[in-house]
């Protein structure tokens, strides 16, 4: 092992970090605001809304993440009318293309995880929202959704550190992200384990960030289960 | 544009293709998975048996691969698999050029990041099976090999069992990175067949509908064994 190359090549995978941290900070922040119309849709009491929500989840979760960048990077260019649409404008850049499919993988499972948070929400707190008068909207935004967030944060947490390191995959349309410098320095100076080492600890401290954060957010949302000194 | 044309059997179509490299696919993960739960069984018994140096290593090893992404894993294994098993074979005193073939660096990658998964489960379902459970069979004098056999491990399998499923499902879908070394699995040939027939749309589409038949397949499999699993529970 050669430490020398491992602290070069640290520096020059860093350098990957701004785009990984875009994808990152992007998706995620896309992702967690269509997921919740999805959420609802999956929850609703209404047959057609649900029933597609679920196909959706179905569809983007039993496949993988690299036939979704695949479909969405070369699949969708060759279709006639996308490439005349304003769409081609996004489609045509590979980096809009992977923001695109990791927002559409990621609403599928945080959806998911939502919805299981929306329908933790007990019966009684409806119930007194009803006796209170509150119409329906207010009461989702001032009561369901962020009893059903708390409820969610572990799982979401998770969600997100798997995304961090889905943004590895984008690496393989063209974005060089860490994963792509890192590939780059093991084909190169052929150094696999330094590489390794390097990429791999950046990506270890960011989801060490990510579960401190999650950690944070639960003990902020959670005030009745801190513990009294 | 979407070419049916190009999915049939025979020199003209990719279908055959295709199907040969589904069963590529199955067959990775099948082993991919049965390597990780090999693994796990170890990992998991480094994290309970309460020698704090093995648990060490357990955590380190469990953190590590859940943290950093798969692909990182799968090309560490790829540049570095054949040359560090050519310097253990040289400590062994074996100078010949030896190569791993994709099928292995395939089922060690994956295998070793489904271990991580299957032990976080295998730890789980532990956790769960009380105490009393070992007593019990101490206290009836069976040995720690037949408590283990017969009163741990299948209890443990039973509760782990649904845990075991979605590590199936992640390892099936893990397997599509391997595409990037060259195993020609259900990704690989897709790739390939677009780049010759000028079709992605086609062949991504064919892939996606490939991989869900299979995940779909699998998880009716996974709640049959459930049910088989559950069918001796008293009903509270």
């Amino acid at each position: 092992m050669n430490f020398e190359l491992i602290y070069n090549n640290f520096f020059i995978i860093l350098s990957g970090l701004d785009e990984t941290l875009k994808l990152v900070v992007i998706s995620l922040s896309l992702g967690f605001i269509i997921s919740i119309p999805f959420a609802l849709a999956r929850a609703s009491s209404i047959k057609i809304l649900s029933q597609s929500a679920y196909y959706y989840v179905f569809v983007i979760r039993g496949t993988p993440l690299l036939v979704q960048i695949y479909l969405i990077y070369y699949g969708l260019g060759t279709i006639e009318f996308i490439r005349e649409s304003f769409l081609w404008f996004v489609l045509k850049d590979p980096f809009f293309c992977g923001i695109l499919a990791l927002v559409i993988n990621t609403v599928a499972y945080t959806a998911e995880i939502f919805r299981g948070g929306i329908q933790s929400v007990t019966k009684g707190q409806i119930e007194s929202c009803k006796s209170l008068g509150m119409n329906r909207f207010t009461m989702y935004i001032k009561i369901i959704l962020p009893c059903a967030f708390r409820q969610a944060l572990p799982g979401y947490g998770n969600e997100m550190i798997l995304m961090v390191k889905s943004t590895s995959l984008i690496s393989l349309i063209t974005i060089m992200e860490m994963t792509g410098l890192a590939r780059n320095i093991m084909y190169k100076n052929y150094a696999p384990v330094e590489a390794f080492l390097a990429a791999g600890s950046i990506y270890l401290f960011l989801n060490f960030l990510v579960v401190q954060l999650i950690k944070f957010l639960e003990w902020k949302y959670n005030p009745h289960l801190r513990i009294k000194t | 544009m979407i070419r049916f044309d190009l999915l049939i059997f025979g020199d003209t179509g990719w279908g055959d293709e295709l199907l040969i490299s589904s069963i590529m696919t199955i067959l990775v993960s099948l082993s991919a998975m049965s390597l990780g739960v090999f693994v796990a069984i170890f990992t998991t018994w480094a994290k309970i048996s309460g020698n704090l140096i093995l648990k060490i290593f357990a955590n380190f090893y469990t953190t590590v691969i859940r943290g950093i992404p798969e692909l990182l894993v799968i090309y560490l294994i790829f540049f570095g698999g054949s040359a560090s098993i050519m310097y253990v074979a040289k400590i062994f005193g074996y100078n010949g050029y030896i190569e791993l073939n994709a099928f292995t660096m395939g089922t060690i990658s994956i295998g070793l990041i489904s271990a991580a998964y299957s032990t976080e489960v295998f730890r789980g379902a532990y956790s769960i099976v009380s105490k009393g459970q070992t007593e019990a069979a101490q206290s009836l004098g069976l040995s720690k090999l037949h408590t283990f056999t017969k009163v741990l491990a299948p209890q443990i399998l039973k509760h782990a069992l649904p845990g075991l499923g979605n590590v199936w499902q992640i390892t099936l879908k893990d397997t599509a990175l391997v595409s990037v070394t060259g195993l020609v699995e259900i990704m690989r040939q897709s790739r390939i067949a677009s780049n010759v027939s000028h079709s992605p749309l086609t062949f991504c589409l064919s892939a996606a509908i490939l991989y869900l038949i299979l995940t779909t397949f699998s998880s009716k499999i996974f709640n049959k064994l459930e049910e088989y699993s559950n069918k001796n529970n008293v009903a509270a």
